[in-house]
C-alpha cells in the first residue's frame, strides 16, 4: 500500500520533470546553505579556540594599564610600566609556588634584508627562553637560544615561519644572517607554523634575547609584557592572584582596585572571541533559514499548481469513487516525496561542500544542523503541500469537474 | 443492495409505470431510484436559473421540483433540448452534486443524510458513471484506469488485475491495456470508460450522452455492450440526443425546462432491452458478480 503510493507519488512528479526539479533545487540550496554555513561559522570559531589554545593554556600575560585615569588622576602616584625588576620579582617570589617560568618581553617591528631582500617583519620580540615553552612555539628547524645567549646579548634570532618563507624562500635560514634594523642577527632557528589568529599572523615574527633587542630597537626602559608561565591549566588563576600580589608588592599599590597591571589568561582572551563568533554563527544561520523558507515557498507554489492543473483529474477520481483521504495522501505523497528528495539531496551537497575550505576557513559541519535542515525541510513540505491538497480533496467531483 | 426475488419483481412489473409528478405512489417494492420534489437553482434572485424546477404548485406558490422512481433492471433515456436540465439531474443521480431542495432516495436510503466518506462508498460500488466527454485520468494506461475503482474499493491487486483485464476484454480492449487515453480513439477512449464504470459489477449505470462524441459505428459498440448490460440484470439511466438511442431503452423521459414533460415506456422492466441484437452471454464474464 505504502509503496503504491509513493510509486504512483514518483509518477506524478516524474510527469512534470523540470518543474519537479527546480522545486527540488529550491529546497535542495535551502537544506545545504543551513549546514554549509552553520558549518562555516563553527569551523571559523573552532579555528580561533584552536589557535588561541596553541598558544598556551596555562599562560598568562601581563601588561601594563597604560596611563592614570580614574582614582589615580588626583592622587601623586602615577602608573609605573613593567620593568625587569618586575620579572624578576615574579621569578624569585617565596610567595608564588603556582608559578613555573616568567619571560619579560619587549616587542618592536621592523625591516629585515637577507641578499637583497627586504620584509617588514610584523613583530621582533626580544625575550628570554623561557618564552617558548610559555606560548607554545616549538622549532620546525635548528634550535631555540640559550639563556647564555642572553647574558651575552649574542646577536642570535629564531624567526616565524611566513618571516622564513618571505626573506628565504626555499634556502635553509638556519645559520644565514638577517640584517634587521641595520643589526645582523645569525637565524638560530626557525619556528613551527602556527596559523593565523584572525587578523594578525602569529608566523610572521622574529624573536631574539632581550637585551639584544633593547639594545638594537627598543631601549632598556620598560617592558611590553610580562608572559607568565603556571606549573599547570588548573592553577591558572591561583597564579594569577599570586602574580596580582607580587606585582602590587613591587608598584607599592595597597588598595586592589587601583592597580596600574592587567593579568590576563588565554582562556579569557578565548570566550571574549568564541561570543563574537556566536553571533556570525548565529546571523549565518538566520541567513540559510530564510533560504530554506524560500523553498518551503516554492514547494506550496508548485504545489498549488499542480492542484489547480489536476483538479479536473481530482473529479474524475472522486467520480469514481476515491475517498477524500486518497486524494489528500496522493498530493501529500507527492509533496513529502519532492521535499525528503530535495532536503537528502541538501544534505548530501552541504556535507559533501564542508569538506572543502571556504573562504580560508576549514567548515566543521554541526550533527544537529544536518538533522534539523532535514527536519524542517521535510515539516515545511508537509505543512505548506496539506493547504492545496485538502483544498483538492474537499472539492465536491462536479465542481472539480466543471473546471477549466 | 438486496437481491430480489422474481416474484416481487414480477409484481413490480404489473404496478403501472409511477405519474412522474405524483410523488408517494404506492409501491410494494422500494425502486432504486426514486427523486421526490427534486429542485436545482444556479445563482440566486432575479437572475437565478432554475435547471430543474418541476410542475408549478397549483396552489400559486412556487416550482414543486422533480420527482420520479426508477426500477430495479429498469433502461431509462432521458431526452431533452440542450439546457432543459438533463445533465443537471443525472449528476444528482450520481451523487457528483446535491440538489438546492428535495430528496434522493438510492436503494431507499436518503443520500442527503450520508457524509462525504459514505458518498464517496457509495460512487464507488453502486454507481457506474459515463461521461460524454470519457474523463478518463491523463497519463494513465487503460489497465491502470480500470483498476483504479477496484483500488478505492480496497481490493488486493492480483484480483484486481484480473477483473480489470477481463473487464478490457469485454468492451473488446484487451490488446489495448498499456495504451494512455491520447494513443486511443475517442470510441476505444468510450470503452474504457464503460469497462471503468462496470469493472465494479455497480447495480446502476448511469450514462451522459455515451455516444455524443462517436461514429455510428462506435455509437453501436457502445449501446450493444449497455444493452447486454442492461439485459444481465443492471439499471441504466441513459442521456441522448438522438432517437436512435433512445429506441434501446425499454423507457423514455422528455425533459423541458426542468420539467419532466413525458414518460413514455417502450418495453417491460423484466426481460431484455427492446433492441437487444446479441444472444451472446459474453456479459456473465464480470457482469455475473453484480447485484450486491
Ligand atoms: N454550474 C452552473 N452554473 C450556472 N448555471 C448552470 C450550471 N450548470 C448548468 N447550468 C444551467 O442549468 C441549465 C441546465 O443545464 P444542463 O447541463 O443540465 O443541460 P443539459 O440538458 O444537460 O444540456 P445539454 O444537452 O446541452 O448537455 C442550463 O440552462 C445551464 O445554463
Ligand atoms: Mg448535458
Amino acid at each position: 500500500m505504502l509503496w503504491q503510493v509513493l510509486r504512483m507519488a514518483a509518477g506524478g512528479l516524474a510527469a512534470n520533470k523540470v518543474r519537479s526539479a527546480l522545486t527540488m533545487l529550491g529546497v535542495l540550496i535551502g537544506v545545504a546553505a543551513v549546514i554549509l554555513l552553520l558549518a562555516v561559522g563553527n569551523g571559523s570559531s573552532q579555528a580561533v579556540k584552536d589557535s588561541i589554545t596553541s598558544l598556551g593554556t596555562n599562560s598568562l600575560t601581563v601588561s601594563s594599564s597604560g596611563g592614570g585615569f580614574g582614582a589615580r588622576s588626583s592622587g601623586a602616584s602615577t602608573t609605573k610600566q613593567l620593568t625587569l625588576k618586575d620579572a624578576k620579582a615574579l621569578a624569585t617570589s617565596e610567595d608564588a609556588p603556582d608559578i613555573k617560568s616568567v619571560a619579560p618581553v619587549v616587542s618592536s617591528s621592523g625591516t629585515a634584508v637577507y641578499q637583497g631582500t627586504e620584509y617588514t617583519v610584523n613583530s621582533i620580540i626580544g625575550t628570554y627562553p623561557a618564552y617558548f615553552e610559555t606560548t607554545n612555539s616549538r622549532v620546525a628547524k635548528g634550535d631555540y637560544f640559550s639563556n647564555d645567549d642572553v647574558l651575552n646579548a649574542r646577536k642570535v634570532a629564531v624567526i616565524g615561519s611566513t618571516t622564513a618563507q618571505e626573506l628565504f624562500g626555499t634556502v635553509d635560514p638556519v645559520d644565514k644572517t638577517v640584517v634587521i634594523g641595520g643589526t645582523p642577527f645569525t637565524v638560530r632557528g626557525v619556528l613551527a607554523e602556527k596559523g593565523s589568529t584572525g587578523v594578525n599572523d602569529a608566523d610572521d615574527v622574529v624573536i631574539a634575547p632581550l637585551p639584544t633587542v633593547q639594545n638594537a630597537f627598543t631601549g632598556f626602559g620598560s617592558l611590553n609584557q610580562i608572559v607568565v608561565q603556571a606549573r599547570s591549566a588548573d592553577v591558572t588563576s591561583a597564579a594569577q592572584s599570586e602574580i596580582t600580589q607580587v606585582l602590587m608588592g613591587t608598584h607599592g599599590i595597597k588598595d586592589s582596585s587601583s592597580v596600574d597591571f592587567r593579568v590576563s589568561s588565554q582562556e579569557s582572551l578565548l570566550s571574549a572571541r568564541q561570543s563574537t563568533d556566536k553571533t556570525f554563527t548565529v546571523l549565518l544561520g538566520a541567513v540559510a533559514a530564510i533560504s530554506l523558507l524560500v523553498g518551503g515557498i516554492g514547494i506550496t507554489n508548485i504545489m498549488l499548481v499542480t492542484v489547480t492543473e489536476r483538479t479536473r483529474e481530482i473529479g474524475i477520481r472522486k467520480a469514481i469513487g476515491a475517498p477524500k483521504g486518497v486524494i489528500l495522501g496522493q498530493f501529500l505523497a507527492e509533496s513529502t516525496l519532492l521535499s525528503v528528495l530535495g532536503a537528502g539531496l541538501g544534505v548530501l551537497v552541504g556535507v559533501v561542500g564542508s569538506h572543502f575550505t571556504i573562504v580560508g576557513i576549514k567548515p566543521v559541519i554541526i550533527p544537529e544542523s544536518v538533522a534539523g535542515a532535514f527536519g524542517i525541510a521535510v515539516a515545511i513540505g508537509l505543512f505548506f503541500g496539506s493547504y492545496p491538497a485538502n483544498r483538492a480533496a474537499s472539492l465536491r467531483p462536479i465542481e472539480a469537474l466543471r473546471h477549466e | 443492495m438486496s437481491p430480489r426475488l422474481p416474484v416481487a419483481r414480477r409484481l413490480t412489473r404489473q404496478v403501472r409505470p409511477v405519474p412522474a409528478e405524483a410523488a408517494g405512489s404506492p409501491s410494494r417494492t422500494v425502486p432504486v431510484i426514486s427523486v421526490r420534489g427534486v429542485r436545482k437553482s444556479y445563482g440566486v434572485g432575479e437572475a437565478a436559473v432554475h435547471a430543474l424546477r418541476g410542475p408549478d404548485d397549483p396552489a400559486g406558490g412556487g416550482p414543486l421540483g422533480v420527482s420520479v422512481d426508477v426500477e430495479q433492471g429498469d433502461f431509462v433515456a432521458v431526452m431533452g433540448s440542450s439546457g432543459s436540465g438533463k445533465s443537471t439531474l443525472m449528476n444528482i443521480l450520481g451523487c457528483l452534486d446535491v440538489p438546492t431542495s428535495g430528496r434522493y432516495l438510492l436503494d431507499g436510503i436518503d443520500v442527503g443524510h450520508l457524509d462525504e466518506h459514505q458518498l464517496s462508498l457509495v460512487r464507488n460500488r453502486k454507481i457506474g458513471f459515463i461521461f460524454q466527454s470519457f474523463n478518463l485520468v491523463p497519463r494513465t494506461t487503460a489497465l491502470a484506469q480500470v483498476e483504479l475503482p477496484l483500488a478505492y474499493a480496497g481490493v488486493r491487486a492480483a484480483e484486481r488485475r484480473r477483473r480489470a483485464v477481463a473487464a478490457l476484454s469485454m468492451v473488446g480492449l484487451g490488446d489495448r491495456l498499456d495504451h494512455r487515453p491520447n494513443e486511443l480513439s475517442g470510441g476505444q477512449q468510450q470503452r474504457v470508460a464503460v469497462a471503468r464504470a462496470l469493472v465494479t459489477s455497480p447495480a446502476m449505470l448511469l450514462a451522459d450522452e455515451p455516444t455524443g462524441n462517436l461514429d455510428s459505428r462506435s455509437t453501436d459498440e457502445v449501446l450493444a455492450m449497455v444493452d447486454r448490460l442492461n439485459a444481465a440484470g443492471r439499471t441504466v439511466v441513459l442521456i441522448t440526443h438522438e432517437d436512435e438511442v433512445a429506441r434501446h431503452a425499454k423507457r423514455v423521459l422528455r425533459l423541458v425546462d426542468g420539467r419532466i414533460v413525458s414518460d413514455v415506456r417502450q418495453g417491460p422492466v423484466a426481460g431484455p432491452p427492446p433492441v437487444f441484437a446479441g444472444a451472446e452471454p459474453v456479459v456473465g464474464a464480470v457482469a455475473s458478480g453484480g447485484g450486491r
